[in-house]
């Protein structure tokens, strides 16, 4: 840790950014206990606070809507509205279940674009709040670590697209039949007949498997990808700002952090509705696609 | 140690290059067919616009994921011994 008296370097400065506040600290790079857990509250508690209050704001505009002139709020939201809606009505071609899956790609796109968000917040804000409350609360301040965006926790974008996997088995159980569906995970991608299929059978499963894993894995790296690369550009600017401010001759760090934080936070604007509007269209898309026959 | 912290350096360059030269070809092809396809039927420009970004963010994806394990091993590297 740094000297008393010495702020930290620029790697601990990273590091401590990258920490999160966990219940108990996590020994080795995954842990799946379940009798005591590794909770990240900062991502539980960022995650459920912004679900809580994009549904508040959607209930409320709903509950006001007006067939006249509709206001601006009202008219964003019902582009919003349709835009899922359009999406969701090309690539599902059931009528019964697109009544579950708009909703949940419409749940998925204001969630994840709220979460990515966070990202655009100056970097040490809530940190340093947190720090100022923690060290209140009696605790050492330098230990207080707190990360904002809930995307950039590879748990969140997991358990989301977990989320989807199950979405997906419930359909193909649904729709195929149990029994119908355990056939397709033995009978396709290749079909054959009599022998052929018998020694088929163990491959197709295993591609079926791989499928469904690499889908999943994919769906969830691809946020968490983009969202932690995005926030440690962040953290780099940042800290090039920190060095700039710090010293006389530094000042043309500093502007130049101003100007990279400025194109850097523009850019990631377009990246963040894009991985939102991505991770809707891959949740139409594998849940369409537990409605065709292989 | 100082061989590992040398050895992950390489490690990320590695990653994040190689990751970087699929994801550009990827994004060149694609681009330059949307802009013949927007050339030979600007009706469809609009939808296919829809489509493209769709595209661009699955070609970077697997680029992505690989920067993220990049940075990571570069800023908190679970080979080296924290102390």
């Amino acid at each position: 840790m740094a000297a008393e008296g010495h702020g930290p370097t620029a790697s601990e400065y990273i590091q401590h950014h990258l920490e999160h506040f966990t219940t108990r600290t996590q020994s080795g790079i995954a842990d799946f206990s379940l009798s005591d857990p590794v909770l990240k509250l900062d991502s539980l508690f960022w995650s459920i606070l912004l679900g809580v209050i994009g549904c508040f704001l959607l209930w409320r505009v709903a509950k006001s809507v007006t067939s006249g002139v509709p206001g601006r709020m009202q008219a964003a939201i019902e582009f919003l509205v349709e835009m899922v809606d359009t999406q969701a009505r090309g690539i599902v071609h059931n009528e019964q279940s697109r009544k579950a899956v708009a909703p949940l790609a419409l749940t998925a796109f204001v969630w994840i674009f709220l979460m990515n968000a966070m990202d655009l917040l100056p970097l040490d804000l809530i940190p340093n709040l947190w720090a100022a409350v923690y060290g209140a609360a009696g605790h050492d301040p330098h230990h207080a670590y707190m990360r904002v965006v809930p995307t950039a926790d590879l748990s969140t974008t997991l358990a989301l697209s977990v989320t989807v996997l199950l979405a997906c088995l419930y359909y193909n159980i649904k729709i195929k039949g149990l029994g119908g569906w355990v056939k397709e995970l033995f009978s396709a991608p290749f079909h054959g007949h009599g022998a052929m299929a018998i020694v088929l059978a163990p491959i197709n499963f295993l591609m079926q498997m791989i499928e469904f894993v690499a889908k999943t894995v994919s769906h969830g790296m691809r946020l968490f990808g983009n969202m932690f690369a995005g926030e440690l550009v962040f953290m780099l600017i940042a800290l090039m700002g920190a060095v700039g401010f710090g010293s006389l001759g530094g000042v043309a760090l500093w502007i130049g952090h101003v100007l990279a934080g400025s194109a850097w936070a523009i850019f990631h604007i377009l990246i963040i509705t894009l991985q939102a509007f991505i991770f809707m269209m891959l949740t139409l898309v594998y849940v369409g696609q537990a409605h065709d026959a292989h | 140690m100082e061989n590992i912290l040398g050895l992950v350096a390489l490690a990320c360059g590695v990653i994040i290059g190689l990751g970087a030269i699929g994801a550009c070809i990827g994004i060149g092809l694609m681009g330059g067919k949307y802009l013949e396809a927007s050339a030979r039927q600007p009706e469809l420009m609009n939808e296919l616009q829809t489509k493209m970004f769709l595209l661009a963010g699955l070609i970077d994806a697997a680029f992505l994921i690989g920067v993220g394990i990049a940075m990571l091993f570069a800023f908190a590297n679970p080979f080296v011994i924290a102390g």
